[in-house]
């Protein structure tokens, strides 16, 4: 497994260089592995990188690119676009020369639309939205202030809101909170991968029976 | 349906915590939980709460989130067995 850059085109027509780990020997049967988003993201890493290992083994090259404002990319996320983040997974599948997408959770929100795809456990922004939203209701009133679902969400559409430690600018969550996962992809269900989502999970876990799981699903469908 | 209740919500408590199969069992109505596990900060309880809604199918306002429901077994299971009217 080795770090990649890419170009990443942005919204303002500027170009930023961004990260992507990557299983690449320049196989034919290439991924595009589209991560989970904010907490979710941090709490299925682990389990993503696992299954990109075991599809390395079972002759499947993958790529895991940052979406511009997470992870390790320099761009603030205040200032991003689902659009933008739609044409960054685009540029980085074109980029890496990617015959198909594997996105998880929130990720499924952003596959390429030109590419086959499999969602794992796909999610829709506005359920993302819905429990970030609670986590900072309820941290609010430990700290003895009142906010209301409404109230926040009128603030984030006005001016932009941190929520669970990420800054969304307005124009992000305006575009955001609508998006469902395209219908065209292959969905696998957790219930096909067995035990519960390791992103339910209060603290980042792992899960190798699942990992193997989710990865044989994939290398079964693309064909050995 | 109450006896069915209690073994979702340990079921439930098992997937968000992590917890080995059978260590849920040994919960009672006195076991701490928000403030005793370290791992239940305001974005576990959150996630422990829309995964109550979608598997107990009932709705959690806002408003109806307090300390005492969260802070021991017993606290929350009779919070989901009002709300799913057992």
């Amino acid at each position: 497994m080795e770090v990649a850059s890419w170009p990443c085109p942005l919204a303002d027509g500027g170009t930023s260089s961004e990260f992507a780990l990557a299983c690449d020997r320049g196989r034919a049967r290439r991924l595009l592995v589209v991560p989970a988003l904010f907490d979710e993201g941090n709490k299925l890493r682990r389990f993503t990188v696992e299954v990109m290992r075991r599809l390395d083994a079972a002759g499947i090259d993958s790529l895991l690119p940052d979406l511009p404002g997470c992870n390790e990319s320099l761009l603030p996320l205040e200032n991003r676009h689902p659009g933008e983040w739609r044409e960054a997974m685009a540029a980085a599948a074109r980029h890496f020369g990617a015959a198909a997408t594997l996105a998880l959770r929130g990720g499924c929100l952003f596959t390429p639309a030109a590419l086959p795809a499999f969602h794992y456990a796909p999610v829709k922004a506005a359920a993302i939205l819905r429990q970030m939203l609670r986590a900072r209701i309820l941290s609010s009133r430990e700290a003895g202030i009142d906010e209301t679902r409404e109230a926040l969400a009128a603030q984030a559409l006005a001016g932009g809101l941190t929520l669970a430690g990420y800054p969304l600018g307005a124009d992000f969550y305006r575009g955001f909170e609508a998006m469902e996962p395209g219908a065209a992809a292959t969905v696998i269900a957790q219930n096909q991968i067995g035990g519960s989502g390791l992103w339910l999970r209060a603290e980042p876990d792992e899960n190798p029976a699942q990992a193997d799981a989710l990865a044989a699903l994939v290398a079964g469908i693309i064909g050995a | 349906m109450s006896d069915q209740t209690d073994l979702l919500l340990r079921r439930i408590l098992t997937d968000v915590l992590g917890l080995k199969p059978g260590q849920a069992d040994e919960f009672d109505a006195d076991t701490g939980l928000f403030g005793h596990l370290p791992e239940l900060d305001s974005m576990a309880v959150a996630g422990l709460l829309t995964e109550l809604e979608d598997r107990l199918d009932i709705i959690i306002e806002d408003d109806e989130i307090e300390g005492e429901m969260l802070e021991s077994y017993g606290g929350l299971l009779a919070f989901v067995e009002a709300k799913r009217g057992a």
